[in-house]
């Protein structure tokens, strides 16, 4: 699991088989610190992230689909699994 | 999962048999500004992606999961068409 910032979203009609209906945001990977590293990747979101939020996320299918509990979701792989309130580090 | 942008198509006539009639498409990866980074990918296509499309494509196992016959070599497939991209300006 790694820890990211949402800094934006993607709007799309058109999904892939287990995508339908779900809010994608864009996610910036942070360093415990919070400053930016790397590059951005896109996650589904399953806790009501919102932009500017701080956010865990997990990218293995097994662990998304479990995430979001729906048949055929067996194609997402990339999802956000909680809010951070603080990182002690 | 990632954007990345429709950039061509590869034929292939002679592949595995679980690839038989799939559309495969040349995907260049970009970022959320929408800049190209690194090298374009095959990836398959199931929701009818055109050249110049903006997608987001999941790779691994997850990908060859969009297919029907689930048991396929393929680990990169685009899984949306991307209407709108909101970025939140930075502070």
């Amino acid at each position: 699991m790694i820890l990211g910032k949402v800094i934006g979203n993607i709007i799309s009609t058109e999904r892939a088989i287990g995508y339908g209906g779900r809010t994608i945001l864009i996610i910036q990977p942070i360093e415990p610190s919070g400053t930016f590293k790397g590059k951005t990747f896109l996650a589904v979101d399953t806790v009501q992230a919102g932009v500017g939020d701080t956010v865990i996320t997990v990218e293995e299918g097994g662990s998304a689909t479990t995430a979001i509990k729906e048949p055929d979701t067996h194609t997402v792989k990339t999802v956000i699994v909680g809010i951070v309130d603080h990182i002690y580090h | 999962m990632k954007l990345g942008k429709v950039i061509g198509r590869v034929v292939s006539s002679t592949k595995v048999e679980s690839f038989e009639g799939l559309k495969l498409l040349l995907v260049q990866p970009i970022d959320e500004k929408l800049n190209a980074y690194g090298e374009p990918i095959v990836t398959v296509d199931t929701i009818q992606s055109n050249t110049g499309q903006i997608i987001y494509y999941e790779t691994s196992k997850e990908a060859s999961m969009v297919l029907d016959k689930i048991m396929n070599p393929c680990d990169a497939a685009i899984v949306g068409i991307v209407d709108e991209i909101n970025l939140e300006t930075q502070s």
